[in-house]
């Protein structure tokens, strides 16, 4: 387990080092950073100016190196356009992403938890099908669209909910719907396969011949084995549903990490923009970690591989 | 092949589309960038000021909206297959060395796929459309560049298993070079796989681009793409709510063609999964 631990463990330094090589190259997509920085009609005295007050004279990898010696020790940097550290910028708007980010995964597990089950139990009947159409409806839709009808459902025509916002548990709502929704049927498909399987298993005929009641076996008995890769699934959904928060945290102008990060890519907010690439990045990095070193856990045969 | 409407309805509305696109000209009423500011936000004819001349109505600048559907099936259709081809291409190459020679190569495309997994997609193509310049041409080299994963994990395992076959061992005794064994012997028997892939990322990158275009980020104005429609409608819906819903229902009627088309394919090609 020790050994497997470790391999695992520096992979993920490593892809994080390597994510932040990437987001600190994506400053010179645009050419030549000073420049963007500078904006149109710039002299050049301040673009030499900038160029020097960044390090942008630096060799590239002297550039990175100090980027990177100075996240380690915690200073990430200042915001150009909000003109705060960038730690207590991002550190202000995490709170309200994850949050949207739990709320989301609950919409999710309650749409995709029961109707997953009942396709399963039903399977090819026309519940089955009807489930289904829930599923490939939420994948078809694209999510901006599905807000916006949201919108004038919830906001205009019957005035229930803000439209945008973020200050109490009803800005949430709508996003979080969008949000879970969207997610919700990767986890129906897992959890319908998960329990047909399940179901033929021999020790739920047992349990079934014993006499137990139906909704016995199939929640005691049934759903928790299939329930299982959902819970790995969960992890790397987690991850998704904080880059599809841009969209949904902008559409909403819900004040998280989402919308800081469509922000600071319009402002031409380079600081800001490297850290919310890399930080999403880590935590992705950080939730596969655990879900993997779980299941390793869980299932010695993946340890020794 | 027998029952299995899904192929049949998703390749039908599929190719409904796809003649959308390519006939735009002749089918358009009128010219899609033409703006007739005396004539702007006309409702679509199933409302009672609605007219024939513009059967969907027009936008807030008065262009016809039924044009700009045509013309904007177009760019969504572009859109999923050159990312598609792109990403597959990468993904392919990647997936297919790893599966092959195993080892350090698979170490390697393993790390990259790992890499690439772990960064958000749409942040990573915002940041990089919004630093580079957005354009069309842009935002199909992004998504390209950035889509390849699924193809090249998919592939690594589907060649994985082509390879141990024994058809491999007898090409390879028969003395054919690395190249070819891939390109005869593993390619044509892992095809259906990617077949099925290459729909998911081509309905994956057209909801991408509509994303970024209705950030503001995607394809420039006056282009009629659906995603840019809808952003650029926004702030009329609460009036003309059809400004929204038409392109917005194209979209989701285009990528449930797509699912279903690629959901019927998986079923045709692999008739022993059925369940």
């Amino acid at each position: 387990m020790l050994a497997y631990l470790v391999k695992r463990l520096g992979l993920a330094v490593l892809v994080a080092l390597t994510v932040s090589v990437i987001a600190y190259l994506l400053l010179y997509l645009s050419g030549d950073p000073a420049l963007a920085i500078a904006g149109e009609g710039a002299s050049q005295a301040d673009i030499d100016l900038i160029r020097k007050t960044y390090g942008f004279d630096q060799p590239l990898i002297v550039q990175y190196g100090d980027w990177l010696l100075k996240l380690l020790r915690g200073d990430l940097g200042v915001s150009m356009y909000f003109k705060t550290d960038v730690a207590s910028l991002i550190f202000s708007k995490l709170s309200t992403t994850l949050l949207l980010a739990v709320y989301a995964l609950t919409v999710a597990l309650a749409i995709s938890v029961p109707l997953g089950v009942l396709a399963a139990i039903y399977k090819n009947s026309w519940i089955d099908r009807l489930c289904l159409a829930v599923a490939v409806v939420g994948q078809s839709m694209p999510n901006f669209f599905f807000a916006l009808i949201l919108i004038m459902l919830f906001s205009i025509s019957w005035r229930l909910l803000p439209v945008s916002g973020s200050g109490t548990w009803q800005h949430f709502v709508m996003p979080a719907i969008t949000l879970g929704y969207y997610a919700a049927p990767a986890f129906m498909r897992l959890i319908r396969a998960g329990m047909i399987e399940v179901l033929s298993a021999d020790y739920i005929r047992t349990a079934r011949a014993k006499g137990l009641p139906t909704r016995t076996v199939i929640f005691k008995h049934a759903l928790r084995n299939a329930i299982v890769p959902v819970v790995a699934l969960a992890a790397v959904q987690l991850g998704f549903l904080l880059g599809g928060s841009i969209v949904i945290e902008t559409i909403f102008a819900l004040d998280g990490l989402g919308y800081l990060a469509y922000q600071s890519i319009t402002f031409k907010d380079y600081p800001v923009t490297q850290i919310i690439v890399l930080l999403l990045s880590v935590i992705y990095i950080l939730l596969t970690l655990a879900s993997d070193i779980a299941n390793a856990w869980l299932d010695p045969r993946i340890r020794v591989a | 092949m027998k029952n299995n409407k899904a192929l049949y309805v998703g390749c039908g509305l599929l190719l409904l589309i796809f003649c959308m696109a390519v006939f735009a000209p002749w089918l358009s009423p009128h010219d899609p960038y033409f703006q007739d500011l005396t004539y702007r936000t006309v409702p679509p004819i199933w409302y009672e000021q609605g007219t024939w001349l513009h059967p969907l109505g027009t936008d807030q600048l008065g262009r016809d909206y039924l044009s700009r559907l045509f013309y904007g099936a177009r760019i969504s259709l572009l859109i999923g297959a050159s990312v598609a081809v792109i990403s597959g291409l990468i993904g392919c190459t990647m997936g297919m060395l790893a599966g092959y020679f195993g080892g350090r190569i698979d170490m390697i495309v393993s790390f990259f796929v790992t890499t690439r997994l772990s960064m958000p997609v749409i942040l990573v193509a915002l940041a990089t459309v919004a630093l580079v310049g957005s354009s069309l041409f842009v935002v199909i080299m992004v998504l390209g560049l950035l889509k390849w994963d699924r193809f090249a994990v998919v592939m690594r395992s589907a060649t994985q298993q082509v390879r141990a076959m024994e058809y491999v061992s007898a090409a390879q005794s028969a003395g054919a070079s690395t190249l070819r064994i891939l390109l005869t012997e593993v390619l044509p028997n892992v095809l259906p796989h990617l077949i099925v892939i290459a729909t998911l990322e081509a309905a994956s990158a057209i909801l991408l681009e509509a994303a970024l275009s209705f950030l503001g980020l995607g394809v420039q104005p006056p282009l009629p793409s659906w995603g840019l429609m809808i952003s650029e409608a926004k702030s009329y819906m609460f009036f003309s709510f059809w400004l929204i819903a038409i392109p917005g229902t194209a979209l989701a009627v285009l990528i449930f063609a797509i699912n279903l088309a690629g959901d019927g394919l998986h079923q045709w090609l692999t008739p022993q999964e059925r369940g």
